[in-house]
Formats: structure tokens, C-alpha cells, sequence
């Protein structure tokens, strides 16, 4: 069906390097299990038989920061737990995504209160921001598919510090 | 000596041979943001120290700052594994202060909310404390199994976990028509369920090593350190607050207490599996004696109109006003109440000052007094054992750290 | 609870009874040896809670400790509460579950507990000041 069948025999098929990379970059997100509240375990269902993350690639969440490039912060954010977010970002390799997953991660939540982080993006930059207390997992799902669309458009060159230019 | 004695050996004076290990906050098996300071000798561990408070959101203090009804919505975070069972030890604290009483009907259906919350985290303990250990079916089996209780709670308060769905005074609103035949198919399924659970866990060899002997505390230790709930009635206390200080109608259902007395992590084990069983006979009971009737108790001050009556005459309307962005007073005086939740004695001490909002809130947590035992339970075991532990003793850090 | 008052005299100030609760208000220098009687000789061998309460900047004395003890075998609570200042004796010896109860209030509140084994903060970072449930302390914290 459709264009593999139009080509002819031992045919090669041409494409940007962008385009290849951007491709098996949002395939097979890996992201690291850093679930802090409620909201990891809507994220822990998500990865569950009803709603299945793997089916988007993101099949183990990698315990260790080092081997994994997208960070999901499923929760409230503590000004004591900051250090340590901040320090589990810079562990992780470039390539690297943040979703802000739930109210809280984004900025604060219902906690406007004197230990509690207002938004998980006045420490690390966020890709995706989701809204939701807790978030559905529909909503977690269709963040990752607004990640992976926006990963599609990302230029080689220029994206952070992974890029050809340095 | 031998080479290996000679490693195992501490010199107390100089401290060689221990390593001090930093576990968490960040880590697969810690259930949450917990970290623990780790002393230990080869694989042996000397001290372990639990370091909290990577989750404090100051909750309590936001309490003081809501009105009464405000404050539920606060309630559901504490414990995020059982959320309804925290709304109902706030509610029933709140009624105690007021002495309010709820119709029958509304207690039979608190009653049914109660244990299919009781049920869910079970199955989640079940599927973790598993997931920790190393078998990771019984991971996906109880999540899939957790779905349909979701649905049933999505069903009558409107949000998967957070519903905010039992009020003071009764509930939001009752049950639609298709939740009780839900509820009812569940219950019918669940012995089978449990079967795969069971055959795949209790009699299986490797289980029973990682899990028998480990973190034993004595039933006297237990009482004293302040343990409730599973974890106490692994180690042979039948106390349960359901049977000892009853509350919506507990004393006419018939249920047994599960209790062992290995005081280890396999005995804490069966006593969860066993209240499933238990848990599942109370609501066919309840089930069975449903009555009809109002759901709410008839004080219009405490109590908001139905919304059909709310958007229809501008008396309900003002009334529900007064409600939400008032609030109503509360005769001042202290009051403290505790039930059963998942993980023990869930109490919340309320002190009023006769004002719309709480003057304090101190809320009594099973994980955060279950937590406390961890060293005693961990000492002179190996470093993977203290995984099988903070599985057994089923810590939940938004409890822990309020 | 009246012969409390028999067995201690001088350290009850006050017992209320109030929705089917019973309180003891009790002088903060007998606490240890009224704690270890209700433990060894009235049974109440649960320590089910230990929480501070901040009576307001102008109340003297300011803060109030209030433990809800329980006994397993009777299936009743009874509430003590003790009036500071500054500082109340510890009870972790008599419960071990008072140990990061005490902690907790001392982290809040700014009570402190004399002989506690290990009387530091547990919720806030170390290097915390202020204490934050206290009724001047601003809710969304000092900024």
C-alpha cells in the first residue's frame, strides 16, 4: 500500500538526516521513573495493561537518570526536593525533554504554601506542560503525542546542546 | 576468622568497614520521594535512618486558611492511594463537632466507598510490594483489576482518584443506577482474581524466602513504636478500629479481623490478602441491607440543595452560596476521631474556635508512625531486605509527610 | 479519671468532658510521672497521636501539647494536654512512637522536648528558619 509498493526493486529511499534522527528520537522516548506524588500513580496506570504506554515507544521507565532522555515530574515539587530535581536534570544526557505532568508541577498547585515549589519551571525547562489534579492518563497520553510532534519539527543544529553546531 | 568474618566484623572505634549508603529520594523502590541514610557492613546493614519531609506541603497550615468545606478537597491528598477513606475520617470528625447524623442510607454507601477504597490500595500494595520483590506480573494483573474500581468511582463522584465525593453530612450526591449492578459483578469476580494472585505469590518457594523472617518486630515492640493497621495485625494485636470504636454502622456487619502472629514481612502479606477476602463479605452485606432514602442529614446550614434545586428557586441558591463562600460556623471545642484506613489508624484532631474556619487541623497518619519502625525492622538484615520491608509496612509518602 | 487527681496532687489543673472525650489538663513538670501511670497501671499502652497546638502570640502560656493516648485492651482514647512556653519533657521513653511525633511539633512549632534522643528537624530542611505553623508565620512562607 501507498509508496512502498511504487518503488521498484532494491530502491533506496531518500531522506533528511534531520528528519531520521527526530524519528528514532521520538519513537523510543525513555523516560525516567520520577513520579513524586499523586500523580505517579495516574502515571503508573498509564504504563498498566488499560492504557499502555509502551505502545508509544516509552516501554521501561529507566530507574537511573543517565540512561533515560525524557523526565516526566508527576507531582508537587518541595523547595526541599528542588536541589535534587535539578540535580537528577543535569545527570540526564542530552537529548533530554521535561513534561510538567498535573497542576503542581506546573505551577504549585492548590499549595501556595511555604515549602512548595510554584512550578517545576523555575528550576528546569519544561516541553509540555499538562493540566489535571491528578492528570487522566488520556491527557498524559496526549502529551506525549503533542512531545513527539513537536520533537518531528526540531532542528538538528540548534537544538540544545546536543546539536551538530557545537 | 574467617575472610568473610573478618569483612562482616566492625571495628566500633574506628568505624572501618561501614559504608555509609544515601538511598532515594529518587528511587524505583522507595514508593515515593523517601530517602534513607544507610550504615552498612558488606550487605549487612547496622542503622538506617529514614530522612522525610521531601514532600511536606504544608497542608495543615492551608487547612487553616479554608472553611470547612473548603478544607475536603485538601483532605484527598493526604493518603493519595485511598482518598475517600481521608475524606470520610475528616467528614466524621467534623459531624462529631456538630453532631450531625447521617441518614442510613448515606452510612451503608460510606460504608461501600470505604472498602472498595480498602480493596484498591490492597490490590496496589499487592501489585508494588510484588513489583519490589521482583515479580512484576502480579504488577500488571492488579493495576488491570484497579481499572474497574477507578470506573466505579468515576462513575459516582465524577474523577478517578481525587473525588472529594463523601461531604459532611453524607455524600455530594447518590449513586446513579449503574453503579451498585458494577459493584456487584466486581464482587463476584474477585475470588477468582485473588486465585491468580494467590497461586501466583503464597506458596511460591522464592516468595516465601524473600518474605519469611524478614522484619520480624514482636507484638509488644509493635504497641509500643506505635504501628497500626496491616502491619500490627501481621505481628499478632487484633486491634482493628472498625471492631473496637465502630463508626457508620460497622457493628452490624459481620467481618473477621485477619491476624498472624510471625511478625514478619510474609505474615503482614497474608493479613492483606485476607482483609480483601473480608472487605469483599462487608459490601455484599451492605449490598444486601441498602436501604432507600435521603443520603444527606437534613440540615440545610451544613448541607447544600441539590443542584436541581439550586438553578430553580433563588432560596436554595442563596443557600448554597452561604455554604460555599461563607462557610458555616462550627461550635467551638476540640474533637478527635479515627477509623480504619488501608494503612491503620487514620485520626484527625480538630480544634475549633467556634468560627467557619479550622483554628488546627493535626492529622494522624498510619504511614508516618509505621515509618518510625523502619529502623527496628531493618537492623542486622541485608540491603535487599529493605525493600521487601517499606513494601510491607505500605508507607505512602503523601501521609508520611502531610 | 478524678483519682488522678488523688494519686497527683497539684498536677491536674483541669478535666473536661466535652462530645464523649475526656481531657486532662495536666502541669508540664508531672508529665513523665503521669504518663508512666497510665501506661504501667491503667493500660493505656498506645500512643495513637502527639501534636501542638499554637494558642496565639498574646495567649500565656503560648503553645499546648496535646497527646490522645489509647488502651488497646479498653478500646478508649483519653486526651492529656500540657501549657509551655518553651519546652516539655519528652515521653519517648514511656512510647517509643512519640519520638517523631515530638520531632514533628518541634520542627512546626518550636517546641522543644528536653532529653529527646535526637531533637531535630524532619519535615523542613536543616538549614530552615522560622516555624511554620505557628499563627505569625505567613502561609505562603517568607519570600
Amino acid at each position: 500500500m501507498g509508496i512502498e509498493e511504487k518503488l521498484p526493486d532494491n530502491s533506496v529511499i531518500t531522506t533528511t538526516i534531520e528528519k531520521l534522527v527526530n524519528w528514532g528520537r521520538k519513537n523510543s522516548l525513555w523516560p525516567t521513573g520520577f513520579g513524586l506524588a499523586c500523580c505517579a500513580i495516574e502515571m503508573i496506570s498509564t504504563a498498566a495493561a488499560r492504557f499502555d504506554i509502551s505502545r508509544f515507544g516509552m516501554e521501561i521507565f529507566r530507574s537511573s537518570p543517565r540512561q533515560a532522555d525524557l523526565m516526566i515530574v508527576a507531582g508537587t515539587v518541595t523547595n526541599k526536593m528542588a536541589p535534587v530535581v535539578k540535580r537528577l536534570y543535569d545527570q540526564m544526557p542530552n537529548p533530554k525533554w521535561v513534561i510538567a505532568m498535573g497542576a503542581c508541577a506546573i505551577s504549585g498547585g492548590i499549595f501556595n504554601t511555604y515549602s512548595v515549589l510554584q512550578g517545576v519551571d523555575k528550576i528546569i525547562p519544561v516541553d509540555v506542560y499538562v493540566p489535571g489534579c491528578p492528570v487522566r492518563p488520556e491527557a498524559l497520553l496526549d502529551a506525549i503525542v503533542k512531545l513527539q510532534k513537536k520533537i518531528e519539527t526540531e532542528n538538528l543544529r540548534t537544538k540544545q546542546d546536543g546539536g551538530i553546531e557545537k | 576468622m574467617t575472610e568473610l568474618d573478618k569483612m562482616l566484623t566492625i571495628d566500633n572505634d574506628s568505624g572501618e568497614g561501614v559504608m555509609t549508603l544515601n538511598m532515594g529520594p529518587q528511587h524505583p523502590s522507595t514508593h515515593g520521594v523517601l530517602r534513607i541514610i544507610l550504615k552498612l557492613a558488606g550487605e549487612v546493614v547496622i542503622d538506617a535512618v529514614p530522612v522525610i519531609g521531601y514532600l511536606h506541603r504544608g497542608i495543615e497550615k492551608l487547612m487553616e486558611n479554608r472553611t470547612y468545606h473548603q478544607a475536603i478537597t485538601l483532605t484527598d491528598r493526604f493518603d493519595y492511594l485511598s482518598p475517600l477513606s481521608n475524606n470520610l475520617a475528616y467528614c466524621l470528625a467534623v459531624e462529631k463537632l456538630l453532631s450531625l447524623e447521617v441518614p442510613p442510607r448515606g452510612q451503608v454507601l460510606r460504608v461501600i466507598l470505604a472498602e472498595l477504597t480498602r480493596i484498591q490500595s490492597h490490590l496496589i500494595w499487592l501489585g508494588t510490594q510484588a513489583n519490589d520483590i521482583g515479580a512484576i506480573t502480579p504488577l500488571l494483573y492488579t493495576f488491570r483489576e484497579r481499572e474497574e474500581l477507578l470506573d466505579m468511582f468515576e462513575m459516582a463522584g465524577g474523577s478517578r482518584m481525587h473525588t472529594s465525593y463523601i461531604r459532611i453530612g453524607g455524600l455530594e450526591k447518590d449513586v446513579p443506577p449503574e453503579f451498585m449492578p458494577k459493584v456487584k459483578s466486581f464482587c463476584d469476580t474477585l475470588p477468582t482474581l485473588m486465585k491468580d494472585y494467590e497461586g501466583l505469590l503464597t506458596k511460591n518457594r522464592i516468595w516465601q524466602m524473600r518474605t519469611r523472617g524478614v522484619g520480624v518486630i514482636s507484638a509488644e515492640d509493635a504497641i509500643n513504636i506505635g504501628l497500626c493497621g496491616p502491619t500490627l495485625r501481621g505481628s499478632g494485636v487484633a486491634h482493628d478500629l472498625r471492631k473496637s470504636n465502630p463508626y457508620c454502622g460497622y457493628e452490624n456487619y459481620d467481618f473477621d479481623v485477619p491476624v498472624e502472629t510471625a511478625g514478619d514481612v510474609y505474615a503482614r502479606y497474608l493479613v492483606r490478602l485476607e482483609e480483601i477476602r473480608q472487605s469483599r463479605y462487608i459490601l455484599q452485606q451492605a449490598m444486601d441491607k441498602l436501604p432507600g432514602g435521603p443520603i444527606n442529614a437534613p440540615i440545610s446550614q451544613v448541607v447544600p440543595p441539590e443542584k436541581e434545586r439550586v438553578v430553580g428557586d433563588i432560596e436554595s441558591l442563596i443557600n448554597q452560596f452561604h455554604i460555599m463562600v461563607e462557610g458555616f460556623k462550627v461550635p467551638a471545642g476540640e474533637v478527635y476521631f479515627a477509623l480504619e484506613s488501608p494503612r491503620g489508624e487514620l485520626g484527625y484532631y480538630i480544634r475549633s474556635d467556634g468560627s467557619e474556619k479550622p483554628y488546627r487541623i493535626k492529622v494522624r497518619t498510619p504511614s508516618f508512625a509505621n515509618l518510625q519502625a523502619l529502623p527496628a525492622l531493618v537492623k542486622g538484615r541485608l540491603m535487599a531486605d529493605i525493600v521487601a520491608v517499606i513494601g510491607s509496612i505500605d508507607i505512602v509518602l503523601g501521609d508520611v509527610d502531610k | 479519671m478524678e483519682e488522678l487527681r488523688n494519686k497527683f496532687p497539684g498536677a491536674v489543673e483541669a478535666i473536661d468532658t466535652q462530645f464523649g472525650e475526656t481531657t486532662v489538663t495536666l502541669k508540664k513538670e508531672s508529665l513523665s510521672r503521669v504518663c508512666e501511670y497510665l501506661k504501667q497501671e491503667k493500660g493505656f499502652d498506645y500512643l495513637s497521636d502527639l501534636t501542638g497546638l499554637d494558642l496565639g502570640k498574646e495567649a500565656k502560656p503560648r503553645f499546648a501539647v496535646v497527646y490522645h493516648l489509647y488502651s488497646i485492651k479498653d478500646c478508649r482514647w483519653l486526651r492529656l494536654k500540657v501549657l509551655t512556653d518553651d519546652a516539655v519533657d519528652t515521653v519517648s521513653f514511656v512510647w517509643k512512637a512519640a519520638d517523631w511525633f515530638e520531632r514533628e511539633v518541634y520542627d512546626l512549632l518550636g517546641v522543644s522536648f528536653n532529653h529527646h534522643p535526637n531533637m531535630t528537624r524532619i519535615y523542613m530542611p536543616d538549614d530552615f528558619n522560622g516555624y511554620p505553623l505557628r499563627k505569625d508565620y505567613p502561609l505562603a512562607g517568607e519570600r
